[in-house]
């Protein structure tokens, strides 16, 4: 039944948040975090130099260096990346910003580390110059990314002018099969609603699949929010939430973590409130997912076969294939399983958590991928390497043949040293497989931790369900 | 930010769909601490080969599109990451107006903090429009942000819909962040209710 009081966890949060909503004007909307990183904020801080401005509050405001950070030990040599990481420096002692530099302990992918110290928090308005931040939604937060002009504005003022997004849920329902992970969860998404499909919406991923995910989880699937063009995504806070804060250095200690708690226990969406749209999706009918082309709603299931510009009744859809296959070096019709790869990325800051190193590892777990495929395994932050090396991770897969490395976002878009080479095949954890993304003349497939882990082993794809079941 | 009223300029036409800002400024161009620049780097790698030159098939390097204001595109133009350097690169290639059936989120909304103006139109007039451009000689149009109309090569007024605030904005090529800061005290009194653990 709809109750006209009753709001969803996206309305509560955003109407906590207007400082002024003037009619037929944008709402002036207060940001209670802003992370920054090297690439998307030395302009953002020469504008304020310019104006003669400052930070207004340096203290809902850190920086990390992520994006063009080496992976591996030693100096930085390209000049380029240490002048951005020089100016980020220069910037954040000028303007009184704290910095997780690298080598300090608590550097990584930004958006490992919010969650990680505890900043990301539920009820929370986030924003980063990086169109990733949905990854915070997964704590009942509205986090979205934003352009460097806004970057300014959030630092100058704590606030951006925002038109409110139309609402959509996403009811997942039915039994996580065996071998299916949370990517696949959401790239199946995307591929059902196609990488414009999510535009103008905050996203609510409800149901028991995702209540029944891991924190880790539920970040894989907000953090491909942007991949379908939605504004935000989100995740209900339940105990897991609050479970997963506790203790953490920036979470509220003692009685006010128990006041948090209370604070946070309201925002789940009420009964009998409505969205603009809801859609279902049963996540028993998924198996595991395999891009094939250059954007992430080209994406078939493993078990699946190329598709061919024929197969589409939109003209635009055939040119958009035709482009994709040639590009990707790729024939209509091929199974995906025969596809062989050389390269394989494990990282970024949708799977490189310690969850996605653990589920990667066991699959590896003593044995040698194939020779002719060079992997890379990239923890998403200083600590979780630190904690994935307790563990003896690290010796997993360098016995298995991969290369251990250094936190950052690195061959997820090849900012740094870690590229994939023209022409060659990359099984990656990240969440984009534009052309050149990794890499001029790169290809890129999009896969689960386990599923590029496996593809490791065998040097092509494989259906992660069947090792499982022989293991 | 400069003022945008109206504007007669050449079209370039990028008929393909989901072109994401990966493509308009690829990464190795992101590493810069300015905003000038970036026209050079503009659609790169679709634009140069390995060599640095010219691939003769790229639409933007067509003669008939040469110094283009005007850029029709596909649906979901600007997809993907929140760069704002894809903006600044059009801009500085000389584009300032992009018109497509749809854009990504970010992206529209960087373009309208730089002065880029974006219009939607319907899949069907989009596609009309760029069967009216001349592809022989090359075409101009012309953009009036004030009456909310496009002058085809063909000779039509396509009327268009603006968000109003945005327009108010760009046609007087005001600053957001001045804008704001004028109602600096709500947000003082904001926060002084508002606590953030």
């Amino acid at each position: 039944m709809i109750d006209p009081m009753a709001k969803t966890l996206f309305e509560k949060v955003w109407d906590a948040h207007v400082v002024r909503e003037p009619a037929g004007e944008p709402a002036l909307v207060y940001i209670d975090l802003h992370l920054t990183h090297e690439v998307t904020s030395p302009q953002a801080f020469d504008g304020l130099r310019l104006a003669g401005r400052r930070v207004r509050r340096t203290d809902l405001t850190i920086a990390t260096m992520d994006h063009n950070v080496p992976t591996t030990a030693g100096p930085i040599t390209d000049p380029l990346a240490k002048e951005q990481l020089d100016a980020l420096v220069r910037n954040c002692e000028e303007f009184g910003i704290e910095l997780h530099a690298t080598g300090s302990g608590s550097e990584g992918i930004v958006h490992v580390i919010g969650p990680e110290l505890g900043l990301t928090q539920p009820g929370k308005t986030i924003v980063c110059g990086d169109s990733h931040t949905s990854t915070h939604g997964a704590f009942g937060a509205i986090a979205f990314g934003i352009g460097t002009s806004e970057v300014e504005h959030v630092l100058a003022t704590q606030t951006l002018p925002q038109r409110r997004p139309r609402t959509m849920k996403i009811d997942y329902v039915g039994e996580m099969p065996l071998g299916l992970t949370p990517k696949d969860v959401i790239l199946g998404t995307i591929g059902r609603f196609g990488v414009a499909g999510g535009v103008g919406y905050a996203v609510e991923y409800a149901g028991e699949p995702i209540r029944r995910m891991s924190m880790e989880g539920r970040m894989t699937v907000c953090n491909m929010s942007i991949e379908w063009g939605a504004r935000c995504g989100m995740v209900a806070p339940d105990e897991k939430t609050f479970a997963f804060l506790e203790g953490r250095p920036r979470a509220p200690k003692g009685a006010d973590f128990e006041a948090a708690v209370e604070r946070w226990s309201v925002l789940p969406t009420d009964d009998g409130a409505t969205f603009d749209r809801v859609e279902t999706i049963d996540v028993g009918t998924l198996v595991p997912q395999v891009t094939w082309g250059t954007n992430p709603g080209m994406v078939v299931p493993v078990t699946g076969r190329v598709p061919s510009p024929g197969d589409y009744a939109n003209a635009d859809d055939r040119v958009a294939t035709e482009r994709a296959l040639e590009y990707m070096g790729l024939k209509g019709g091929t199974a995906i399983e025969d596809i062989a790869i050389d390269r394989v990325f494990i990282g970024s800051c949708t799977n490189s958590r310690l969850e996605d190193l653990r589920a990667a590892a066991r699959i590896v777990a003593g044995k040698k991928i194939d020779p002719r495929v060079v992997g890379l395994v990239v923890p998403g932050s200083a600590k979780v390497r630190a904690e994935a090396e307790a563990e003896g991770l690290d010796k997993v897969f360098t016995d298995a043949g991969f290369e251990w490395r250094l936190a950052g976002c690195s061959m997820c878009l090849g900012m740094n040293p870690d590229v994939v080479p023209a022409g060659q095949r990359c099984a990656s954890t990240s969440n984009r497989n534009f052309e050149g993304r990794q890499g001029r003349g790169a290809r890129t497939h999009l896969v689960s931790p386990e599923m590029a882990a496996a593809a490791a082993l065998h040097g092509h794809f494989v259906d992660v369900r069947r090792l499982e079941v022989a293991a | 930010m400069k003022a945008f009223v109206r504007e007669t300029g050449r079209v370039a036409i990028i008929d393909r769909p989901d072109v994401d800002t990966d493509q308009i400024i690829p990464k190795q161009f992101l590493k810069r601490v300015s905003r000038q620049g970036f026209g050079e780097a503009l659609f790169y790698d679709w634009r140069f080969d390995e060599n640095g030159d010219p691939r003769p098939g790229f639409e933007l390097n067509r003669s008939e599109f040469a110094n283009a204001r005007v850029l029709l595109a596909g649906r979901n133009f600007g997809c993907g990451s929140s760069r704002e350097h894809a903006t600044w690169a059009l801009q500085d290639y000389g584009i300032d107006v992009v018109i497509a059936p749809s854009f990504g989120d970010i992206f529209r909304s960087n373009a309208s903090k730089v002065g880029l103006v974006i219009i939607s139109l319907p899949d069907a007039e989009v596609k009309r429009l760029m069967e009216s451009v001349n592809l022989d000689t090359g075409s101009d149009v012309t953009v009036d942000l004030e009456k909310r109309v496009i002058l085809t090569p063909d000779g039509r007024e396509v009327p268009f819909a603006f968000d109003e605030a945005t327009r108010h904005k760009l046609m007087n090529g005001l600053d957001d962040i001045g804008l704001t800061l004028q109602h600096e005290d709500e947000i003082a009194a904001f926060e002084a209710r508002h606590a953030v653990t």
